[in-house]
């Protein structure tokens, strides 16, 4: 069953008064994804790719094309409608420390979707539960609740936005680098986690990415994306088993002394 | 001891920052040899002191840091210099290509002007001499249009072109000691490949530390690789047996966690730099740790010509 279906999308920014120029940073694209799968979509900086992940969340207005999420055309929901469907698709964006309110608290940005009211009515001490709950999910400790952003490392500030996009539980993930600004040990961790949420969780994911070895770990097709357009959408099952047997270096030659 | 062969040695380097919770120890007790025509490559996570080893050389740390320890050049130490002597040194003879091209260039400079002004300093050369060099150089870093390149300010170029600016402008004195600091940080795949082919055929000859947490590029461009964590050295050798027999479990948990080689990450975060765990600073996240890891603090061990590993199963 397809959760998101974009037919034809086209995104062309304008500029100049009298010489009007036309930037196709997406001119045509179409593609979907199915319930519980997640769509790699990799190319070049300026490829537009990142232009797409905007559009599917209305986060940016399309020039042309539709977007259909769960059987509805979202292009034409107005902006009440589009607020009521917001909690049902979600961001992750690149630079984890901007995308957290510096002035707030790990647990209240983490409380704010309960705050909210999204998950229904919710006593203080239910919240706060929830709230322990979903830092361990995402691997932090029960003492950086009470921190700012700040005072976290880059990857912990992104386990605290995945926290609080599972506060809000939605159906619909889209992901725009996530670990670009993290390091390479620090990116294993956060894309292995993300990997058990999605199982988890039953996410859908638009998984978005420069690095083609990152975007076959994570996804199960992938869209090749070059100037405004998707050139080849790829079946990943079989390059992903070929990437998790390949060798692994380190074979401790010095070290006859590891307890077996 | 000064080795005749070394264009660069660093003796039980030492630097540190007080701040409001302590000492923060970013270079604790670096030892360090980078040959004639060799290039080192220092790998390291984010705060694990790389960068702060490189700006101790060039000595372009705040004044509040406080180096130990000696850093030899030319039968100098550098440490021992005054300001006035390192400033003669500073760009002309030892010269750094910062990290950030973006926030490193100066925003209101054409981009040419930045490299004639290097030029013109270093090299006593005219304006007009200058500005025709600049150009050469812009050139030389395969700039396109490289003459209306040159009159562009920074914004109007992209992150590649930016680093190809930083590239030229580093190497326009023809230095004999180079420092790049992250060179590939926020390019995309096929910029990256350009910018590490650049940089390896425009240093070839040339001694350069660089400076990077991009495993893959160092590889294509150092004849050494040493690894860093937490202000420590812990692994040292040729590229070829770091990359592919890596003897630390740092560095082969490191190299696992790539995504090509299987996405296996390291438990635990990085250790502050104030308060760094006892006995071997990686033992807390260590999957082979052993009792006398977390007791005693282990010594550089020698396994191969020019390898050695700071870890107790080694040797």
């Amino acid at each position: 069953m397809r959760l998101i279906e974009v037919h034809d999308l086209k995104k062309h920014y304008s500029s100049g008064l009298i010489n009007k120029q036309y930037t196709r940073a997406v001119d045509g694209v179409s593609f979907h994804i199915k319930r519980g799968e997640t769509l790699g979509l990799v190319g070049e900086s300026g490829c537009g790719k990142t232009t797409v992940g905007r559009l599917l969340l209305r986060l940016i207005e399309p020039t042309s094309g539709s977007i259909i999420f769960d059987g509805m055309d979202i292009t034409r929901l107005n902006r009440e409608e589009m607020r009521k469907l917001r909690p049902r698709m979600q961001m992750i964006f690149q630079d984890p420390e901007s995308s957290l309110n510096p002035r707030m608290r790990i647990g209240e940005s983490i409380a704010e979707p309960f705050r909210l009211g999204l998950q229904g009515k919710m006593s203080r001490s239910e919240m706060k539960e929830r709230v322990l709950e979903l830092v361990d999910v995402v691997g932090l400790n029960p003492e950086h609740v009470n921190r700012f952003p700040h005072q976290l490392s880059g990857g912990q500030n992104q386990r605290v936005v995945l926290a609080r996009i599972l506060a809000i539980n939605p159906e619909f993930i889209v992901a725009d680098e996530p670990t670009a600004s993290l390091d390479v040990s620090v990116q294993a961790q956060i894309l292995r986690l993300m990997m058990d949420l999605k199982r988890d969780f039953g996410l859908t994911m638009l998984f978005i990415s420069h690095d083609m070895d990152v975007v076959r770990h994570m996804s199960d097709r992938i869209a090749i994306m070059e100037k405004g357009r998707i050139t080849d959408i790829l079946d990943n099952s079989s390059l992903c088993q070929k990437a998790e047997k390949s060798s692994i270096p380190g074979k401790l030659k010095y070290a006859s002394r590891i307890p077996a | 001891m000064v080795y005749s062969n070394a264009m660069l040695e660093i003796i039980d380097l030492r630097t540190c920052f007080p701040s409001q919770d302590g000492l923060v120890k970013a270079v604790n007790s670096v030892d360090l040899q980078i040959k004639d025509n060799e290039r080192l490559g220092l790998i390291g996570e984010t705060g694990c002191g790389k960068t702060v080893l490189g700006m101790s050389i060039i000595r372009l740390l705040p004044s509040s840091a406080r180096v130990e320890g000696q850093i030899i050049y030319n039968g100098h130490d550098l440490l021992r210099l005054t300001g006035e002597e390192m400033r003669k040194l500073r760009g002309k003879e030892i010269a750094m290509i910062l990290q950030n091209p973006t926030t490193s260039l100066n925003p209101v400079l054409k981009v040419g002007d930045q490299i004639a002004e290097v030029i013109s300093l270093h090299r006593g050369l005219g304006k007009k001499e200058a500005k025709a060099r600049a150009v050469q150089m812009l050139e030389a870093v395969m700039i396109p249009e490289a003459e209306r390149k040159a009159d562009q300010y920074p914004h109007e170029l992209s992150g590649g072109m930016k680093e190809r600016v930083m590239i030229a402008m580093g190497l326009a004195s023809h230095p004999s000691f180079v420092i790049a600091d992250e060179p590939t940080k926020g390019l995309d795949a096929r910029t990256k490949t350009e910018i590490v082919n650049l940089i390896r055929d425009m240093t070839s000859g040339r001694s350069m530390l660089i400076i990077t947490h991009d495993l893959a590029a160092a590889g294509e461009i150092c004849d050494r690789i040493a690894v860093m964590y937490a202000g420590e050295l812990l692994e040292e050798g040729p590229t070829e047996m770091i990359l592919n027999d890596p003897q630390h479990p740092y560095t082969q948990g490191f190299i696992r966690s790539l995504p090509r080689q299987g996405l296996h990450p390291i438990s635990g975060s990085s250790p502050s730099l104030i308060d760094p765990p006892s006995g071997c600073r990686f033992h807390p996240r260590c999957p082979y740790a052993m009792d006398i890891c977390k007791k005693e603090h282990p010594q550089m061990v020698r396994l191969d010509e020019g390898h050695s590993s700071r870890c107790y199963l080694c040797g």
